[in-house]
């Protein structure tokens, strides 16, 4: 189904199911701890255990490598190294390899896999490589790279700036000027699941049970590696144990336990030790961001210039900090620029929101600090500055966009009013506190999607997509697109994700995964109804489809009746034309927060959180609220603790673990609240549906900052807001 | 080293490597998959069981120490026919997403309303000498050895609170 | 994880006896510190010694009106002892600071006192430490100090011991009773337990080879409102940046020790007289002598606030 008109009026729209704030089809297997991660599959039988050896060195190249003892250690089946590996292919999506060696790129690179036949045996054989490295020089200093670093566009290549109008000279000349510098700092998706994959080969075809994001992505770059035909792997993650971009792309543990299992000639399975994912895996690049604002003193944007610089390996790609501010708020002159410098510290790429997030936790303090300057509030500074249209392309317009009611409605239920717009005013006891508020941002992307839907003579329905459901709720907005297609009861739908044997969806990421594979589920069921229509002998156009019946005019059958002689089955896929390119397709919101600072220790500590979204129909408003608060969580960890530390001498994040690099806990994290505009994006697809699972992160450190400022009246800029950086700033004790 | 475990109301003989962990014990050789590895060294919460009552992490302790001794598992709470009225609760108020975390998350759950009703003080209890009750401070700053990266909490201490039969 | 033989002991100097007597032998009882390191190999036993059966799981009076903490209570039990509560909730408070729920569950009084450094230098192998491998020299100076020490320190280490329960003992004057191979008991008072790094940093405590720990014992209690202020990013589950352990009595009179900034739970009893002066002469005096990486020079004026927070609430 190619999706090239504007959606009209259709079956979804009756919203019987979809809309529906109901319990999660696989809420029973994950509450008893019967759903399958990767490292559970028991289809692989007698598996033997795979331990990475990773590298100890950042950059340079081994001496001399010596596996005797690994070789000779009890338990051990295979050992595997670059050398015994032969040459392997790059994948598309990884900038480093997975396999080092001789050369190295980077800290706890791996550079073998040990096969044993129990896992403490692996490990501790693992333990016994030894290895001379020769270190080269590398460059681990973003700010020192970033001297010399280029101009690139979103991927990399070298560009210019992109300016709209006169930029420098319509800052130069606006009466109310902002020029500040922002950084944020390396953060590691720390999803709870490890990376972990178990792979069997059956002749030269292999199966992986691993933890992956993207089906077809990982199947394809998988297979690319090995250098075997794509059709040679069958790649499955029915469950992950979260992802947040770190698992959208092969990792060490895929290709080694397929590696291992060729060696050993039997199945392996491998999950790399928590101490080792920081510096092995991706991460969220840290970016050095300068924003410059010109206004009148009416609060009217004349001017609005961001640039970020950030570092990836050679061959590597920017954060894209910088791209909400296109389109966030108008102004007639305009400048965005990235900055890429070389680093020789682990790959950086996408997390959770990749550039909106760190661009929108300095654009939404610059706006803030703006406001002040000002004079205004920041709510209404930020509506002031609001745009129906693409700024660089007025005729391009927002196909949606709520934002202000997104920040009046928040501001309303939040109480924004009893905000003191003087910072450090407000006590409560020891606690100093304030209130902040940020603008949500994050544009909605379309993407192929296809899926297979099964009709049984029982009335029963089956869909198949390669879709994942990586904690966002995929099994159950699909069952309930298909509920609401098909005219059946919820518990009517099966959903089988996850598989490189069902269609290709578009997967998870982005947060395209919900309208999209939902689109692709609509598809696939429209192909159904035909199908069933057709069997039935009705007509397919005015055929409803109700409560386990099809009716046309007068007639009316039992849907099992169309399979009464044979399942059905309709298979299509959701494509898109250039609605996306004539509208700009995007989500917003508001967020609210109230923290309280430790007037002594300078402890911050969240009272309250409001978030406010517009992101097209909410398909499950109770799975969806669990997005945005998980991302407003993730938020809050952004702002007051989240940093992997680089250490300069020797190229590699010291706090490589969860005790070090420090998420939030459920004692940080108060009631959350959050409010979904009533909204159908019909220039989206046919779900009418955009996504949230991003847009929730969107603002919320910023907000956080604001707040703090606005408890304190100090200003910090560099991420996270840590005690240590503003404790010599608070008010004297008395 | 033979040793005899209790899971869930069963003696299970096993014979195992010194090295091996309860929470290896219980996943790889026991196939109790429920019980999550997250980061194997204490620092998250996932791989949390019950042992002769008290909540433990899993990966911090060698399965022959533990001989003898029961262990319940989130297997053990309740089944997907059968939920264990904390499982249906975060069911019902969407108290997990990945659903890595979540056995830990239930299995602590239960043992923090027990340790609450037991009197076992927290950080945040302001009379050390009173007894504790289940508010959502008490409830958040309990179960804070169970990290949830996607962010459930909110949910999380919703769905205790409604097993705890207070408002949330 | 190296491979290790294992036994459990019936009764305390066979424990002992079975820990002297092999090289690379030692004690576990919660575990919850050395698995974590062995699973690393920073610790790698090649005998483990479980002491979990010995008769070391109870709180008892003292004839001179303190108590005696077995050295297998649990953090949970002492914390929620009622006599504990009542008339040391200093220690209630610190043990309730640490950790999670789970760990405190587990984790013993004694490995409580036995716990290693969070230093991130010294959990990872690559890189050079001292503590880890006596010579090998120190990543941590003129690295990622955040955490790490202020005082006490020393060009070998500086690394901090990173418990709270023991810097509650410290300022309670507990008695560490310990028992050697040959039977011979004796009590160490907490002072004297953890040692500054100096030259060896792998040398933590003043135990010799064998010799187990058997109860941890408090004198009688010292009335005064308690305090246990802990300094940490996070709301729970971290480690301390710095924490305050204080009991201050009605005159205004009281005991001060800190955690996360020393080697060992830092207490200057001479720095103690000047409670009366207000947080900022106790600090001065206390942390004389200090010396703060760029990284972690924060944690000497965030003593003094946080210590000024605990005499505000004394007052209140």
């Amino acid at each position: 189904m190619k999706f090239d008109t504007p959606a009209q009026t259709n079956p979804i729209d009756k919203m019987v199911v979809v809309g529906r704030a109901v319990d999660r089809i696989d809420g029973p297997l994950k509450t008893t701890g019967t759903a399958t991660y990767a490292y559970e599959h028991r289809e692989a039988v007698n598996p033997a255990y795979g331990w990475v050896i990773g590298s100890a060195i950042a950059k340079g190249s081994f001496r001399w490598l010596n596996l005797n003892e690994v070789r000779a250690a009890p338990g051990v089946i295979a050992v595997v190294t670059a050398q015994e590996a032969g040459p392997l292919g790059k994948g598309d999506f990884n900038t480093a390899k997975l396999l080092g060696g001789p050369d190295v790129d980077h800290y706890h690179q791996a550079i073998g896999v040990v096969v044993a036949e129990t896992l403490e045996q692996a490990r501790a054989a693992a333990a016994l490589a030894r290895v001379e490295y020769a270190r080269a020089e590398g460059q681990f200093d973003l700010v020192k790279a970033l001297d010399t670093a280029a101009v690139v566009g979103d991927n990399g290549k070298p560009a210019s700036p992109e300016i709209v109008g006169t930029f420098d000279a319509a800052f130069a000349a606006a009466p109310v000027k902002l020029d500040a510098e922002y950084t944020t700092p390396d953060h590691s998706h720390a999803m709870m699941e490890p990376f972990a994959s178990i792979a069997v080969w059956n002749g030269d075809e292999l199966t992986v049970w691993t933890s992956h994001q993207l089906i077809d992505w990982g199947r394809s770059d998988l297979a690319k590696m090995l250098n075997i035909p794509k059709d040679k792997v069958r790649f499955l993650s029915p469950y992950i144990g979260g992802g947040f971009g770190g698992k959208l792309w092969v990792r060490a543990d895929a290709v080694l336990a397929a590696l291992g299992a060729k060696a050993a000639g039997r199945a392996v399975k491998v999950a790399l030790p928590r101490p080792f994912m920081m510096n092995n895996s991706t991460h969220r690049p840290a970016t050095r961001q300068r924003i410059r604002i010109g206004a009148r003193q009416d609060g009217t944007i004349t001017a609005i210039g961001h640039e970020s610089g950030s570092g990836d390996l050679p061959g590597g790609s920017p954060e894209t900090a910088t791209g909400q501010t296109k389109l966030l708020y108008a102004g007639a002159n305009r400048l965005t620029a990235l900055r890429l410098a070389v680093l020789d510290l682990p790959e950086g790429n996408a997390m959770r929101a990749p550039g909106e997030a760190p661009g929108m936790m300095a654009l939404e303090i610059a706006m803030d600090e703006m406001a002040e300057k000002l004079g205004m509030d920041p709510v209404a500074f930020r509506i002031k500055n609001d745009t129906q249209v693409d700024p660089a392309r007025p005729e391009r317009r927002f196909s949606q966009r709520q934002l202000v009611r997104c920040l009046t409605e928040g501001a309303e239920r939040f109480v924004w009013s009893r905000r003191n717009p003087k910072p450090g005013q407000t006590r409560d006891g020891r606690w100093l506190t304030g209130l902040g508020v940020a603008a949500a941002f994050r544009n909605h992307m379309s993407g192929t999607s296809a899926a297979r839907v099964h009709l049984d003579a029982d009335g029963k329905v089956a869909v198949e997509t390669d879709m994942t459901d990586i904690g966002t709720g995929s099994y159950t907005i699909i069952a309930q697109t298909a509920a609401e297609m098909m005219g059946v009861p919820l518990d009517a739908v099966t959903v089988k994700l996850g598989s490189s044997e069902f269609p290709v969806s578009v997967g998870s990421g982005g947060q395209w995964g919900a309208a999209n594979s939902t689109a692709g589920v609509y598809a696939a069921c429209v192909r159904l109804r035909e199908a069933i229509a057709q069997k039935l002998g009705f007509d397919p156009a005015s055929a409803l489809f109700e409560g386990g019946f099809v009716r046309s005019g007068n007639r009316s059958a039992r849907l099992g009746e169309a399979a009464a002689q044979g399942r059905l089955t309709g298979e299509d896929k959701i494509e898109y034309g250039t609605l996306g390119k004539t509208w700009q397709l995007s989500t917003f919101g508001a967020h609210f927060v109230e923290v309280g600072v430790d007037a002594y220790t300078g402890v911050t500590r969240l009272r309250r959180m409001l978030a406010v979204c517009a992101a097209g129909r909410i398909i499950n408003p109770k799975s969806a609220r669990s997005q945005v608060i998980g991302a407003m969580t993730m938020g809050v960890g952004s702002a007051l603790m989240e940093e992997l530390v680089v250490d300069k001498r020797f190229g590699f994040f010291v706090n490589h673990d969860l005790a070090s690099y420090e998420v939030p806990v459920h004692a940080d994290i108060p009631h959350q609240d959050v409010i979904f505009l009533d909204e159908a994006d019909d220039k989206a697809n046919p779900m009418k549906a955009k996504g949230v699972g991003e847009l929730g992160l969107c603002g919320v450190g910023a907000a956080v900052a604001n707040a703090i400022y606005n408890a304190t009246g100090v200003r910090i800029r560099d991420y996270p807001l840590t005690l240590d950086k503003y404790l010599d700033k608070l008010p004297p004790l008395v | 080293m033979p040793i005899m475990l209790k899971v869930n109301g069963q003696s299970r003989p096993l014979s195992l490597d010194t090295r091996t962990t309860l929470l290896d014990a219980l996943r790889e050789h026991l196939h109790l998959t429920g019980t999550k590895k997250g980061c194997d060294h204490g620092q998250c919460g996932a791989c949390t069981v019950l042992v002769n009552g008290r909540r433990i992490n899993s990966c911090l302790s060698l399965a022959i120490m533990h001989d003898g001794d029961e262990i319940t598992t989130i297997e053990g709470l309740g089944t997907p026919d059968k939920l264990h009225p904390m499982q249906a609760a975060f069911v019902k108020h969407d108290g997990y997403q990945c659903g890595y975390c979540t056995p830990g998350q239930i299995c602590s759950a239960v043992a923090v309303l027990e340790e609450i009703a037991r009197g076992v003080p927290s950080h945040v209890q302001e009379d050390l000498t009173a007894a504790p009750r289940a508010t959502n401070l008490e409830m958040r700053e309990r179960m804070s050895g169970n990290i949830c990266r996607c962010g459930a909490y909110s949910n999380i201490a919703e769905a205790m609170a409604e097993v705890a039969g207070v408002a949330g | 994880m190296k491979a290790f033989t294992y036994e459990r002991a019936k009764d305390p100097l066979a424990a002992a006896r079975a820990v002297a007597g092999r090289p690379g032998a030692k004690f576990i009882a919660g575990g919850t510190n050395l698995l974590d390191l062995m699973k690393i190999e920073v610790e790698v036993p090649t005998h483990l010694v479980d002491v979990q059966d010995l008769p070391f799981d109870k709180i008892e009076q003292t004839p001179q009106g303190g108590v005696r903490i077995g050295a297998l209570v649990t953090n949970t039990d002492l914390a929620a002892d009622p006599r504990i509560r009542r008339d040391y909730a200093v220690l209630s408070r610190a043990i309730v600071a640490g950790a999670s729920g789970q760990l405190r569950n587990k984790a013993s009084t004694a490995g409580n006192l036995l716990q290693r450094t969070r230093c991130p230098y010294f959990y990872d192998t690559n890189m050079a430490c001292n503590k880890r491998k006596p010579g090998s020299g120190c990543a941590a100076i003129g690295g990622f100090s955040r955490q790490l020490g202020v005082i006490g320190v020393s060009k070998s280490c500086i690394a901090t011991f990173p418990g709270d329960m023991p810097v509650a003992l410290r300022l309670l004057d507990a008695l560490v009773e310990t028992v050697d191979p040959q039977g011979k008991t004796r009590a160490i008072p907490i002072a004297d337990f953890h040692r500054l790094w100096g030259d060896h940093p792998e040398m933590e405590t003043v135990l010799a080879p064998g010799e187990l720990i058997t109860a941890v014992t408090l004198p009688a209690p010292i009335g005064g409102k308690h305090y246990y202020e802990k300094v940490r990013d996070r709301a729970s589950y971290a480690f301390a940046l710095v924490s305050v352990a204080a009991v201050i009595q009605p005159d205004g009179s009281g005991r001060v020790a800190f955690g996360g900034v020393a080697p060992k739970p830092w207490r200057v009893e001479a720095a103690e007289a000047l409670l009366p002066q207000g947080a900022a002469a106790v600090t001065a005096k206390a942390f004389a002598g200090a010396t703060p990486s760029k990284d972690n020079a924060f944690k000497l004026p965030l003593a003094t606030r946080a210590l000024a927070s605990v005499i505000a609430q004394s007052k209140a």
